[in-house]
């Protein structure tokens, strides 16, 4: 009987066959905390005497949610992560060097992977073909002692996309749309295999803004075959030995098919409070921004910045609406001033924030006022996600976020 | 795992661990016990002020969606809850709070109104609901969880066997 990807990559970590449902324990390659769950992490490790961690270079402690600390709770939760980092000899990525889930595509996780963090968002790096997914900080604590974990193989959603997207319309779309239609529970325990002709031309950046969504359906995981693009990724992050072939087969079983045509989507907001409550950009022209923000794991990639960059070249946002800019990671936002960008986004009157997550995840750098609207590319608009309850988080592509920024409210970009 | 009696507080569907510990307190992450006085203050701001101990929760569809953060589930053991009826679960949620010890139920919560008097038996499954005087079934948890449970959590797990256990 054929595998999904990963029945294949599950079953090689766990030394025999397996198929969704069954439970195993399987060796991880790569584990990850960031500064929110990492001191948990290290606690609950030393709750058990385990001081070291099995793969020192593929344990990666990351600074990146409250980056540079803004309190001082918040930097003696870093220096913990810094001292644990030295005594295990373990990867410490330091702040300004950027959102955990890029980090690791760019220089971490390879394909036919197991990758677990202490993050919901680690399924970002499914999309390399790797299985990549989030766990609470006891778990990913253990699998850096142990260098495994238990899981349960899960059954897969095969999501089949064709068509051409039109004009601005994009991954973020696609993922929005699809996450409306299943529901935020639509695939819980479940893993999302994205392919078809439109994931097959689809670039990384794209196929990372999908697998990262995944977790806001309830999946464990998003998964992309990893291919010619993958490899050409690879190797322009010096990486090309890591690249390795792996695809589903033919045969495989999957739970539910599902079939998008991607011609047929429009750019899509989700309103608050809940990721799967969306709505056409064109039906909340009524709707006015206090802020936006342009950045995140989901879309804060060089081909989201250019993206942006193209709307609001020589234009300036509008008078009633901040612009807040977070290139994901430090390479991204070098490549970004190398091509101008940063001098693109600086002129439109955006303030520029330090690669990492505070203001998505509610620490710092663009906490909301009672009652004000943000539009986000981010992939959260839960009640109080952004600092205050009493803030609303809508969320879009780069786009319709930038394109927005100018009008001062929410705006199609099919009409530019 | 004892029998456990106690008053119901009832909460929607959707119940995101932001609503439980909020991004605004990250800061508190580090001092579990003052973190836990703001334990769903942002889905009920009644509950972490009036909750006694012993009390259930009983929510609706998908109960801790969101982030994996392990402290959502520790606040409300910490807060004295004794577990959590919810029609359904998020994954990472369920995996945290079996591994630190917290019982999750899943069962119809419709069954349940605010303030109805709860008793749960986990060892033989059974939810009673003892004001309105009705059982109600539930779906029982994975045999690799009640291991992990009946040991105390994951933590406990490994200390007893340094390493895994459990298949």
């Amino acid at each position: 009987m054929g595998k999904t990807l990963s029945e294949k990559i599950i079953g090689k970590h766990s030394s025999k066959e397996v198929k969704a449902g069954d439970f195993v324990i399987a060796k991880v390659d790569v584990a990850a905390v960031q500064d929110g769950t990492g001191p948990l992490t290290i606690d609950k490790m030393s709750e058990v005497n385990l001081t070291q961690v099995k793969n020192p270079e593929k344990t990666v402690l990351f600074i990146d949610h409250a980056a540079p600390s803004p309190r001082k709770e918040l930097s003696n939760a870093h220096k913990k992560l810094r001292e644990f980092a030295k005594k295990t000899g373990s990867i410490l990525s330091e702040a300004g060097e950027g959102v955990c889930h890029q980090r690791l595509v760019e220089d971490f996780v390879a394909p036919g992977n197991i990758l677990i963090g202490a993050d919901s968002h680690t399924c970002t790096s499914g999309a390399l073909g790797a299985f990549a997914t989030g766990m609470g900080s006891t778990d990913v604590g253990i699998g850096m002692a142990l260098g495994k974990a238990w899981l349960k193989v899960p059954e897969t959603f095969k999501i089949e996309v064709f068509g051409e997207f039109g004009h601005n319309v994009g991954p973020k779309d696609l993922i929005l749309s699809l996450i409306s239609k299943i529901g935020s529970d639509g695939a819980t325990y479940k893993a999302l295999e994205f392919c078809g002709k439109t994931i097959e031309k689809m670039d990384m950046s794209g196929r990372f803004t999908l697998c990262n969504m995944a977790v806001e359906a309830g999946a464990k995981t998003g998964i992309i075959a990893s291919d010619e693009t993958t490899k050409k990724y690879l190797a322009m992050r010096n990486r090309e030995e890591d690249f390795k072939e792996i695809k589903a087969d033919n045969d495989a079983v999957y739970e539910k098919i599902i079939k998008i045509d991607a011609s047929k989507l429009k750019p899509t907001v989700s309103c608050p409070h809940t990721v799967d409550n969306t709505a056409g950009a064109t039906e909340l022209n009524n709707i006015k921004v206090h802020q936006v923000f342009i950045g995140s794991c989901t879309n804060g990639r060089i081909e989201d910045l250019k993206i942006a960059a193209s709307i609001l070249k020589d234009k300036k946002r509008n008078f009633n609406t901040r612009l807040l800019i977070s290139p994901a990671s430090k390479d991204i936002f070098i490549q970004a001033l190398q091509e101008g960008l940063i001098e693109i986004f600086v002129k439109a009157g955006a303030a520029i924030v330090t690669p990492g997550c505070g203001p998505c995840v509610g620490v710092h750098a663009g906490i909301l006022g009672d009652g004000e609207v943000c539009l986000s590319t981010q992939n959260r608009n839960f009640k109080g996600r952004m600092g205050n309850p009493e803030g609303l988080i809508y969320l879009s592509s780069p786009a319709t976020a930038a394109y927005s920024a100018m009008l001062g409210y929410i705006a199609d970009p099919g009409n530019i | 795992m004892s029998i456990k009696k106690g008053t119901a507080w009832k909460f929607g569907d959707d119940i995101s661990t932001d609503h439980i510990a909020p991004g605004r307190l990250f800061h508190l992450r580090t001092n579990l016990p003052e973190l836990a006085k703001h334990v769903l203050e942002d889905a009920r701001k009644d509950f972490a002020s009036e909750m006694k101990k012993g009390d259930f929760i009983a929510a609706g569809r998908n109960f801790g969606l969101g982030s994996s953060r392990e402290h959502a589930p520790a606040i409300i053991k910490l807060s004295g809850v004794s577990g959590v009826l919810a029609k359904s679960f998020a994954r990472i949620f369920f995996r945290n709070s079996i591994n630190i010890g917290l019982s999750l139920i899943e069962c119809n919560t419709d069954l349940i109104d605010e303030k109805n008097e709860i008793e749960v038996d986990l060892k033989n499954g059974i939810v009673k609901n003892l004001s309105s005087d009705i059982e109600i079934p539930i779906t029982p948890l994975p045999d690799i969880m009640i291991k992990i449970l009946n040991e105390g959590g994951l933590v406990e797990h490994i200390r007893k066997h340094r390493d895994f256990q459990l298949l």
